[in-house]
């Protein structure tokens, strides 16, 4: 229990998707203009990334993997180099989906949400969550983890992002520096507090 | 093939004028995560570049064929078959730095310049147009990688392709290194700054502004109070 608690610390704060590794960027930039349309994609970007990182992973260890084949009888199968192809086919199946169950049950959260679900599947945080899922040879029980952990800290990223934006538009800032640049630079602070919680360890 | 003025002009318009980074906003989560290192920066911006153009080729090949409702999917097949062929390349010919771009080879699928590009650009005009455009806004996304990962790695350790430049104080030298610029937020610092440079050398860039700040009285004729 305690590694998955861990393993959940970490990938909010320590090895936060947006701050620290700058997956999601073009969406992080774009979208955190205003704090409600910054918390609908978080929320998107959370139940996204914790279906598709476990549903990867299952696909992974079961198909593409070394040797995965071996329960149909197949073996020195090694299927590993379409990962990428069969990750990003499934994030985009995943969206789909979710898509058309959210519009069919739950209208609400299908409108609050517009735009910004199929604009999920071009987001670098969710592919890299799979790929990061991969090249750490996470098991299903720490993907699922994995999967929830850093889809909520992209959230929580995106969402204080937004909250200072909100109040910067307030201020004085020199021409050049207007929009894209103060927000690159902000991002840099913001990123920099984050690195306080490097080093920690539950 | 003889490049005709509006080739040039395609080619040339994404380095500064359009550049992909600084003004369209496409293509940072690489572009901040390569750069502690001139190495991987050059890698990446080579493996970005020749994605970007082949695949804005491809699309532009097919681009008639293809019915709009499944466009999308047709664009990420062609994008993602060749990364998958670059990864492997470089898996097989630079092992060290594919280890260490890690899985930002595969995030050149989810790259916004790929997808952006052959969306804006590709879906519109024939493959050879395309192919330079391609290449244009992948040296546009190159230099400001080039850019970032210079000033990174020279002032951050003192080396430029892992050869020392300037002899670090540890060493008997006299520069002390600038541990902040090996770290992930001198990236956006320095990105930020990059974009304050160009767009005060192309004003014509600036954004409008939400909000002015309303001047005080007496303070409108230029005299303080």
């Amino acid at each position: 229990m305690e590694a998955y608690i861990n393993l959940f610390i970490k990938s909010v704060f320590i090895e936060n998707m947006a701050l620290s590794f700058f997956l999601g960027m073009c969406t992080f930039i774009a979208v955190s203009k205003k704090i409600e349309t910054a918390v609908g994609l978080g929320i998107a970007v959370v139940i996204v990334q914790t279906l598709t990182v476990p549903a990867n992973n299952l696909i992974y260890t079961y198909l593409l993997k070394e040797d995965a084949l071996t329960w149909a009888g197949i073996h020195g199968v090694d299927l590993s180099f379409i990962a990428l192809m069969a990750c990003i086919g499934v994030i985009a199946a995943i969206v789909q989906i979710l898509e058309m169950v959210l519009d069919r049950f739950f209208p609400a959260l299908y409108n609050a949400l517009g735009i910004f679900l199929p604009l999920i599947t071009v987001n670098c945080a969710i592919l890299a969550g799979s790929l990061f899922m991969i090249e750490r040879d996470y098991n299903f029980k720490e993907s699922v983890v994995y999967g929830i952990g850093s889809g909520f800290g992209w959230a929580l990223a995106i969402t204080a992002m937004a909250g200072v934006r909100e109040k910067l538009k307030y201020s004085d800032v020199p021409p050049g520096l207007r929009g894209l640049g103060i927000t690159f630079i902000t991002a840099g602070l913001m990123a920099m507090g984050f690195m306080a919680f490097s080093g920690i360890q539950l | 093939m003889e490049l005709t003025d509006e080739n040039k002009k395609v080619l040339v318009e994404p380095l500064v004028e359009n550049n992909p980074i600084t003004l369209q906003v496409l293509g940072i989560c690489s572009a901040l995560a390569v750069t502690s290192q001139l190495s991987t920066a050059l890698i990446m911006s080579l493996a970005l570049t020749t994605v970007t153009a082949f695949s804005s080729a491809g699309i532009a090949f097919v681009r008639n064929h293809v019915p709009s409702s499944i466009r999308i999917i047709a664009q990420m097949v062609i994008i993602a078959s060749l990364v998958i062929v670059v990864d492997q390349l470089l898996k097989a010919f630079a092992y060290e730095i594919s280890k260490q771009l890690s899985v930002f080879v595969g995030l050149i699928i989810t790259n916004c310049i790929v997808m952006g590009r052959a969306e804006a650009y590709a879906m519109k005009n024939p493959p050879w147009e395309s192919f330079l455009d391609g290449i244009g806004n992948g040296l546009g996304y190159s230099l400001i990688l080039v850019t970032v990962a210079v000033i990174r790695e020279l002032f951050g350790s003192g080396k430029l392709l892992g050869i020392d430049v300037f002899p670090l104080i540890k060493d008997g030298g006299w520069y002390v290194p600038n541990g902040l610029l090996l770290l992930p937020p001198s990236a956006f610092f320095l990105i930020g700054l990059i974009i304050w440079a160009v767009r005060t050398w192309k004003p014509k860039q600036v954004e409008k502004a939400d909000f002015s700040i309303q001047p005080a009285h007496g303070a409108v004729h230029g005299e303080a109070h």
